[in-house]
């Protein structure tokens, strides 16, 4: 673990957020095994300290475009359970009136700029969103979270050469969690993918992303540089998904081993090493921590019956929001 | 005879080519132990090796313009592209590069490729994963465009794209992979340019293309319950397209809707439906009708996204209208 910081407020708040992700996904997991759930999803469990670490050094004003496997994001930028998961269920009440679902979750209101089905597809917009910053002297920061499977999608070389001229202030976030679908990643991706990003002469790190303090320590700290005018930077977070590539993908073995998701799951899980820090620490008790988990439970199982029972979005919908007015 | 899923005559028609011709490899990504997220490819490397089943990084563009490559200096790609949505990241390599490589060199260099992809809504998979675009591959000349609608066809129109010295389009639906249809164990190929027709009837034709037979197929049996004779046609190519059936059937009937799963606007529906005005204007009782997806992004929404798509019953009632002249002065 890294260094203690002093605000405890911090560090629970950052527990909880990871809490509530993994919950989240617990329940989104149900849902699709219930047959409740349209369509398929790819779940975040595993990864909660990379979001959480990540978005818990941005404010508001600050942007991230996020992935398929996006609802970690989504939770660690402030969205709620209830518009959550009516987006998933396709309810008029969520977060994108049902139209997008899993897979293109969006929360403006904190910054989230939206999930992406097409693996680097957000790569453009956040530079560009970055570049809009600059434009108008605004010193919002935008964080672009991929897959290590993306790094091998052309737009990224593009967009990181404009970045690293201009000095945009864009933190490319890659999620290397180990997997591309079905494939190892070294398996698709050749050399080294740090060294790829200082070849354009971006500053990079690579960090463990299942050590929630030192995921936010790096973030801050780059962050406050990249509002100065210093960035562009490029995190590799290394990570680990629990589940399939989505929950459809049950048997797996043929392409990973049930003792390397065991040995994850059991000996770096960010949510077990972070809660033993706080107690550690004296920062929380177990039953305080216990208390945290149940609440969030609650939580979730109440806004997970709110959007069984709420409405679809009507048919006069369909054709709506197709041009802005 | 035998029936088989759509996915079971894809892989079938695979092995058979590559097993005939040396030349034929698979590019895609998770296409070799994975076999493809639908599993179509299951079981191809375990017979030919990760030399001729090749598992790529998600570099669409970069795998389809190595295949245009490898097509233009002497051998049969396959490649198999996730989601018929991605296209959209290959277009350069596809129509500005293997479209017209041909032309552009008077007639010498030729680009035997295969690019198989899907298409179809309503599996809950939102605007990126669900969309119907064999239109634009359509519009560009140079580009064959296969639209199989059944096992049957999705095999023997996979073998003649395969020995077509042309880059050819194969869009399967992805709704369909399990569907069973009987299929010869003997060795047939589709030719292209060959509509088929699925039902004879004289009142109306109804042209659909691949998920969209079984609509109108469907659409038939109820409007034969209530006296209207409909006849179903499946293009199964789109280019090249076999006008003479088409309008043979039309000539006929005097009424025809064309349905495709595209969006309905500047979409294949709109493109057979002018041909049909041009050459059998003075046949048509009523105008010819398109029936496409609507003209928006699939939304995920169960709700919504079912309103999206073309259905028997809304066929039916199209058709209905024609016969009766209902239709013939259409605002
Ligand atoms: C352009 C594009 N190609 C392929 C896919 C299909 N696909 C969805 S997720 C995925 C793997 C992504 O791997 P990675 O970037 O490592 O993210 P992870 O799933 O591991 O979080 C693929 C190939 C897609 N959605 N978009
Ligand atoms: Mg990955």
């Amino acid at each position: 673990m890294a260094k203690p910081k002093t605000n405890t407020e911090d560090y629970l708040r950052m527990y909880r957020q990871m809490v509530r992700i993994r919950t989240f996904e617990d329940n989104a997991n149900q849902l699709y095994l219930s047959a409740k759930m349209p369509g398929l999803t790819h779940m975040y469990s595993g990864e909660e300290a990379v979001a959480v670490g990540i978005c818990e050094a941005l404010t508001d004003d600050d942007r991230i475009t996020s992935t398929h496997r996006g609802h970690g994001h989504c939770v660690a930028k402030g969205a709620e359970f209830k518009a959550m998961f009516c987006e998933l269920l396709g309810k008029a009440e969520g977060y994108c009136r049902g139209k997008g679902g899993s897979m293109h979750i969006a929360d403006q209101s904190h910054g989230n700029l939206g999930a992406n089905a097409i693996v680097g597809g957000s790569m453009g917009i956040a530079t560009g969103s970055a570049l809009r910053a600059k434009l108008q002297g605004k010193d919002d920061v935008t964080v672009c979270f991929f897959g290590d499977g993306a790094t091998a999608q052309g737009l990224w070389y593009e967009v990181m050469n404009m970045a690293a001229l201009w000095n945009l202030p864009v933190i490319y976030a890659c999620e290397n969690n180990g997997y591309s679908e079905y494939t190892k990643t070294e398996e698709i991706a050749a050399g080294s993918i740090m060294a790829r990003a200082e070849a354009f002469g971006i500053e990079s790190h690579q960090v463990d992303g299942q050590d929630v303090l030192a995921v936010n320590e790096l973030t801050q700290k780059l962050v406050a540089r990249a509002r100065k005018g210093e960035g562009p930077f490029f995190m590799e977070l290394m990570t680990y998904r629990y589940h399939g590539h989505h929950v459809g993908d049950i048997n797996r073995e043929y392409y990973r081993s049930k003792d390397e998701e065991k040995d994850w799951k059991e000996n770096r899980d960010p949510i077990i090493r972070f809660r033993a820090f706080l107690v550690s620490e004296g920062i929380a008790s177990e039953e305080e921590i216990e208390a945290m988990n149940a609440e969030i439970e609650k939580d979730a199982a109440e806004a997970v019956a709110y959007a069984e029972k709420a409405p679809y979005p009507p048919a006069e919908e369909v054709d709506m929001h197709v041009y802005a007015d | 005879m035998r029936e088989i899923t759509l996915s079971q005559a894809v892989n079938e028609a695979l092995a058979e080519e590559m097993r005939r011709d040396p030349t034929v490899f698979i590019l895609g990504e998770d296409v070799a132990e994975a076999g493809t997220p639908f599993k179509v490819l299951s079981g191809l490397v375990e017979e030919f090796g990760t030399t001729r089943v090749i598992d790529t990084p998600i570099s669409e563009p970069g795998f389809v313009g190595m295949a245009v490559g490898a097509a233009m200096t002497g051998a049969r790609p396959v490649v198999d592209l996730m989601f018929g949505d991605f296209i959209y990241l290959v277009m350069d390599q596809l129509c500005n590069q293997a479209a017209k490589q041909h032309y552009m060199s008077g007639g010498k260099l030729t680009v035997p490729m295969v690019l198989r992809t899907n298409l179809g809504a309503t599996r809950r998979s939102a605007a990126q994963h669900s969309q119907s675009l064999q239109a634009l591959v359509a519009h560009i000349p140079g580009l064959k465009v296969a639209l199989p609608s059944s096992a049957y066809e999705a095999k023997g129109l996979m073998k003649t794209a395969i020995r077509d010295n042309n880059p050819v389009v194969i869009f399967e639906d992805k709704l369909m992979y399990q569907d069973k249809a009987p299929v010869p164990e003997e060795e047939y190929l589709i030719p292209f340019g060959v509509a088929n027709v699925k039902r004879e009837g004289r009142d109306i034709t109804l042209i659909a293309t691949s998920s969209m037979v079984q609509v109108a197929e469907k659409a038939a049996v109820i409007l034969a319950q209530e006296g209207i004779e409909a006849e179903v046609i499946d293009p199964r190519t789109i280019v090249p397209l076999d006008e003479k059936t088409l309008l043979d059937s039309v000539r006929k009937t005097s009424r025809a809707i064309v349905i495709d799963e595209g969006h309905q606007s500047y979409g294949v529906t709109a493109e057979i439906a002018s041909r049909l005005n041009e050459k059998a204007f003075y046949h048509l009782d009523a105008p010819v009708l398109r029936m496409g997806a609507m003209d928006v992004p699939v939304p995920f929404s169960p709700a919504l996204e079912d309103l999206t798509v073309p259905t028997p019953e809304a066929v039916a009632e199209n058709a209905r209208k024609l016969c009766s002249g209902e239709l013939i002065h259409a605002a």
